[in-house]
């Protein structure tokens, strides 16, 4: 997009031409004693030198570290390809595209998005992308609601990733929904489906099922999905997107599949980067998805019967259904999307799960050596993917802070969301780390425990 | 533009028809489907849901418009027309045959409330100008 500046022979001709003397005089609405406020948190301007030196000086303190912390946001190896495609002029954008005839490019990328994702979730159809995770399983929860019509009460698992559970309670309160915590077994470390009982008696529209959940650990997603459908209630699956190419997809849970999947898109080719942006993937039955939000990109043909691709049931969306629109999400990730799609694409499904094994022999090899060499033992006994929780008998946060001083990232104290779990720590390992590096976090991990 | 006589009508657009049963079937008018288009998708109130007169309880999506669908009349849902959730186009084709649902009344003399054919037509030219 070209930078137009203005000449002052532009600025006087635009003024006269809507009868105004000073172009101050455009912000008379703006009362005289914000206008001339101090903005003193903002330092000065810097000169182009200036910038570079201080993102030089910004980059060395992020420093290089070996990372073993996951509880969202995941290390994987992204092949170069991905990033040096996505960046060309033609892809580089956050927006879908509204106009067909000239956006067919963005839009077979976007649309074989959603048939990768459809695929891996094992539901019929998804949208192209939201957010992220978090405002996901918000807008998931919005639509449960919307399709169920007469409850207003949606359980939630303490299992899930607790940000998550803050994102959707601060999008879904105005809206008089209810967010109902689930307990969660204290020796498997999940929800235990035989335990719900109660939460059942009154009518509820969704329960949420974390796979895996926060701690790492496998729910028991059949039951679960069965129990909650059983009840007259839709699932929704919040679902680690590697870990699906071992799993059973959500829309393969229980008898009749989990009626939405929604996640964190971001370890499928988005780097990790001070926290975003990443992107939020939806999925759904067909049967629910015009109560889908955000975009979706359909396959036609033109009037000369050739195959394209367009964004389909708009009459969902607010630029139609205003108002009453599924979602006010309009825009969303097309660029973390893009990398999304041709990382798949590299990978493929065999790659996909050569990844999600090695993700998972790495968190094996490492509880082993932990138990083995440090003789610390996993918290819980469900089975896990690539992050687990380990119990410590100490606080996790001074051991953490020595293991930074050894460029260890040594995981998550999960005693901030969990009191109970201050002795404790979420520990991850994806296909990225070699022996060594394990060997650099036991290193680490048993002088920093020792130290204290 | 087709506006039977022996049906009643609300100026919201849809029809209302009373059946032998007592019960009285809902769809919208001949005007509504021609001014939506092609319709693409009916959501009609579910099976047993209690519907109240003027207020939305569905939708009707055409290829270039949505628009909510009003109970004429208050009362609970007795039955569904579930041909048009695979033939939408049944309501353009005919849309006094096209019901959507049909409701028990609650307050049979809601139906006389409702406009007549000729006030109907009267509600349609209004609107044109």
């Amino acid at each position: 997009m070209p930078f137009i500046p203005h000449t002052d022979d532009d600025v006087r001709a635009m003024l006269a031409s809507i009868g105004v003397q000073r172009t101050e005089s455009l912000f008379d609405e703006i009362p005289q004693a914000l206008r001339e406020a101090r903005l003193t948190a903002v330092p000065p301007q810097l000169g182009e030198m200036d910038v570079m030196r201080l993102m030089q000086q910004r980059a060395e303190q992020d420093g290089r570290w070996l990372n073993f912390l996951g509880a969202g946001a995941y290390e994987h190896h992204i092949p170069a390809a991905v990033w040096q495609i996505v960046t060309r002029g033609e892809f580089y954008s956050a927006y879908t595209p509204y106009q067909a005839e000239a956006s067919q490019g963005t839009l077979q990328v976007l649309y074989e998005y959603q048939s990768m994702m459809a695929s891996l979730t094992g539901l019929d159809a998804t949208n192209a992308s939201l957010y992220d995770g978090a405002s996901a399983l918000a807008e998931a929860i919005l639509m449960a609601v919307r399709l169920h019509k007469s409850s207003h009460r949606v359980l939630v698992p303490a299992t899930v990733h607790p940000t998550y559970v803050k994102v959707a309670r601060t999008i879904v309160s105005s809206q008089d929904i209810e967010l109902i915590e689930l307990p969660y077994c204290t020796e498997q470390g999940t929800t235990l489906p035989e335990s719900l009982q109660r939460f059942g008696e009154k009518p509820f529209a969704a329960l949420v099922i974390p796979q895996p959940n926060f701690f790492g650990a496998l729910e028991q997603v059949h039951a679960l999905t069965d129990w909650a459908q059983a009840h007259a209630a839709l699932v929704i699956g919040v679902v680690n997107p590697v870990a699906l190419a071992l799993l059973a997809p959500p829309g393969r849970w229980g008898q009749r599949g989990a009626d939405i999947a929604v996640g964190e898109g971001q370890p499928l080719g988005v780097p990790l980067a001070n926290g975003g942006p990443y992107f939020g993937f939806l999925a759904c039955k067909q049967a629910h998805v015009r109560q889908m939000p955000g975009r979706i990109v359909g396959r036609t043909v033109d009037l000369d019967g050739r195959p394209g691709f367009t964004l389909t049931l708009q009459a969902r969306e607010q630029h139609i259904r205003r108002s009453k629109a599924t979602s006010n999400i309009c825009t969303n990730q097309g660029l973390a999307v893009t990398a999304a799609t041709i990382h798949m694409a590299l990978l493929g499904p065999q790659g996909l799960r050569r990844v999600a094994q090695a993700c998972h022999a790495n968190l094996r090899a490492l509880l082993g050596r932990l138990e083995t060499e440090a003789g610390v033992r996993r918290r819980f006994a469900a089975p896990v993917f690539h992050e687990a929780v380990i119990a410590l008998g100490a606080p996790a946060a001074p051991i953490l802070e020595r293991m930074r001083d050894q460029r260890v990232l040594g995981g998550l104290d999960p005693g901030a969301d969990y009191p109970e779990l201050a002795d404790s720590l979420l520990v991850c390992a994806t296909e990225t780390k070699t022996a060594a590096d394990l060997g650099r976090y036991l290193e680490a991990f048993t002088a920093a425990r020792h130290a204290g | 533009m087709s506006v039977p006589a022996d049906l009643k009508y609300a100026d919201s657009h849809e029809w209302a028809r009373l059946e032998a049963d007592g019960t009285v079937s809902v769809g919208i008018t001949d005007h509504a489907q021609d001014r939506l288009g092609d319709l693409v998708f009916v959501e009609a109130p579910k099976l047993g849901q209690t519907v109240a007169k003027g207020k939305e309880c569905g939708v009707v999506e055409s290829v270039k418009a949505a628009a909510d669908l009003y109970a004429p009349i208050s009362g609970e849902v007795v039955a569904v027309n579930e041909a048009l959730s695979g033939s939408p186009e049944k309501v353009n084709q005919d849309a006094y045959a096209a019901w959507m649902f049909r409701v028990r009344p609650s307050d049979p003399a809601e139906l006389n409330a409702l406009l007549d054919a000729a006030a109907y037509e009267k509600v349609v030219a209004s609107e044109e100008h």
